[in-house]
């Protein structure tokens, strides 16, 4: 084995590990951010011994207790006077006391401790960027550098956004926090918000060469995958679940061989995922029977599973979509919501009843700088054949796209407009 | 990555302890829980199912008795991991139980990336 073999090995090690150690320190310490900070200082010790010891026979064990270590160090080393701390203190050598630490530890549920992460995490004090880092590295165990790499900043960028929103918890006596079961569905959207924004910085990489890091997609998924089995009553994150599962089905029809994007009619739907897809559907009908067939994730969701259900193109329920893009346009006032309902019009009806609606948002200014705005009405007036009008509105649409291989797209179809004009 | 964990264990195997049942059972809640563990299950002997197999171009339905197999799977599990390295700690952890819960218990758990759909 190489030492960058051993590395990765021992960081593997450690993400199994994290949920645990981290959820375990929180509750002993009543301080998500300085458990986290711990769980991370066990890794570097990690990091220090295995190479030479090896990766010890009850890994989880061996974490927990140098974390534990660490605690108790930090807490005699600041001389905290306050009653909290020293009966923190108390508790963790009672529990250094207690044999077998590690069963111990997996005997409590991890479940409530999980929420409580996730909602430390994810607290509407923090800026969504924040809160998506924290998420990241709290909950899912991604590095700094990871996480920068996959958001595109440097690293000092998320270094620092992390010490901040960990200041800002501390500074403002939120490092433990207990949502009230009444107030728990209105803090979630605070949470779903993050998990939705991770997803898309996946799943669409607004900038750049990449078409897709799909990392930062199943990062999201997992984080939909705890909520909604620690909180399974929440029709929203049943709903927002159901979302990314049947969106990230497709990802591999999603790109041809040379990372060319396929346009969702056009994927080869051999290739979507059906375990996914099925995972999808069945948080969707969860969503449902818990009343929340309305709710905005769930309205979206049942959007892409009119997609997921057609097993050709042309078998699409396109009155259905546009019947939810039209329902959800009722929850929220959304030019882009509108636009979409429009694509639906145009599959349903045709693109001169699309053409209508597309022409109304012309003059939206939110929708000024956005390229799909164009992408749509060149595509409907291609349709209609107003090719010159098309090639016009294809090439407006390139200029204002931000991902370079849309770009290239946008570009070949107005060129392809531009050749059947004159072919 | 998605990989799929099949635990496999000689012909007859005896039943798990309950210490190893419980175990098991803890590290799957954990698992679910962390949003990794996708689908699990635990597979009845093989005298409850048959073997349709093709061999020397002819198809045949073997509905036992069956020849007393070197290996037989007992259950499976599937997981979304980082990498497989992650996936290799995960089946450590998992077998690390065995070990620990059910002396003189050998098998093997052999997992496997999905190819994507």
């Amino acid at each position: 084995m190489t030492a960058a073999d051993v590395h990765r090995t021992i960081l593997a090690v450690w993400r199994i590990e994290q949920p645990r150690l981290i959820t375990s320190l929180s509750r002993m310490l009543r301080d998500v951010p300085l458990a986290e900070d711990l769980t991370q200082e066990a890794l570097v010790a990690a990091l220090e011994h295995w190479p030479t010891s090896g990766v010890p026979e009850q890994p989880g064990a061996w974490l927990m207790a140098t974390a534990k270590r660490r605690a108790l160090d930090q807490l005699r080393r600041t001389k905290m006077l306050a009653r909290k701390h020293e009966m923190v203190a108390r508790d963790i050598e009672q529990e250094q006391l207690a044999v077998p630490d590690l069963d111990a530890s997996l005997d409590d549920d991890i479940g409530d401790e999980m929420l409580r992460l996730i909602f430390t995490a994810c607290h509407p004090l923090l800026s969504r960027e924040a809160r998506a880092a924290l998420a990241l590295r709290m909950i899912c165990g991604l590095t700094t550098e990871e996480i920068a790499r996959a958001f595109l900043v440097p690293d000092a960028t998320i270094a620092q956004r992390i010490v901040r929103a960990k200041r800002t918890l501390s500074e403002s006596g939120l490092t433990y926090e207990t949502p009230r079961s009444g107030e728990l569905s209105g803090r979630l959207a605070s949470v779903l918000e993050v998990v939705y924004l991770i997803f898309n910085e996946g799943y669409t990489a607004a900038r750049g060469v990449d078409w897709l890091r799909p990392q930062l997609c199943n990062e999201a998924l997992r984080i939909g995958r705890v909520l909604t089995s620690i909180a399974p009553q929440e029709p929203e994150a049943q709903g927002l679940l159901a979302l990314m599962e049947l969106n990230a089905s497709r990802t591999a029809a999603r790109t041809d061989a040379a990372g060319e994007p396929i346009l969702l009619l056009e994927q080869n739907r051999a290739l979507w995922d059906q375990l996914q897809i099925r995972r999808g559907l069945q948080a969707l009908a969860r969503a449902r029977e818990l009343g929340g067939a309305d709710g905005f994730y769930a309205l979206q969701a049942a959007i892409v599973a009119c997609h997921a259900r057609a097993s050709t193109a042309d078998a699409t329920d396109w009155p259905r979509i546009a019947g939810l893009y039209a329902e959800l346009a009722k929850r929220v006032n959304s030019p882009v919501i509108e636009l979409n309902r429009a694509v639906a019009v145009g599959m349903a009806e045709g693109p001169q009843a699309a053409l209508t609606i597309v022409d109304r948002l012309v003059h939206e200014p939110t929708l000024k700088n956005y390229h799909l705005l164009e992408s749509v009405r060149g595509d409907l007036l291609q349709k209609l054949g107003r090719r010159p009008e098309a090639r016009a509105a294809f090439e407006a649409a390139a200029r204002l796209a931000g991902n370079q291989r849309e770009q290239e797209l946008l570009r070949r179809r107005a060129a392809e407009a531009g050749m059947s004009d004159i072919g | 990555m998605r990989f799929m964990y099949l635990v496999k264990h000689p012909g007859a195997p005896g039943n798990p302890t309950p210490q190893l049942i419980e175990a098991m059972h803890k590290l799957a809640d954990r698992e679910i829980k962390a949003g990794r563990m996708l689908d699990n299950g635990g597979l009845m002997p093989v005298q409850t199912g048959a073997q349709v197999r093709i061999a020397d171009g002819k198809l045949s339905v073997i509905d036992g008795p069956f020849v007393e197999a070197k290996e037989v799977v007992g259950g499976y599990a599937i997981f979304e991991l980082r990498d497989k390295e992650e996936a290799v700690a995960m089946a450590r952890e998992f077998m690390q139980l065995h070990l620990d819960h059910m002396p003189g218990w050998e098998g093997t758990c052999e997992l496997r990336a999905f190819a994507t759909p």
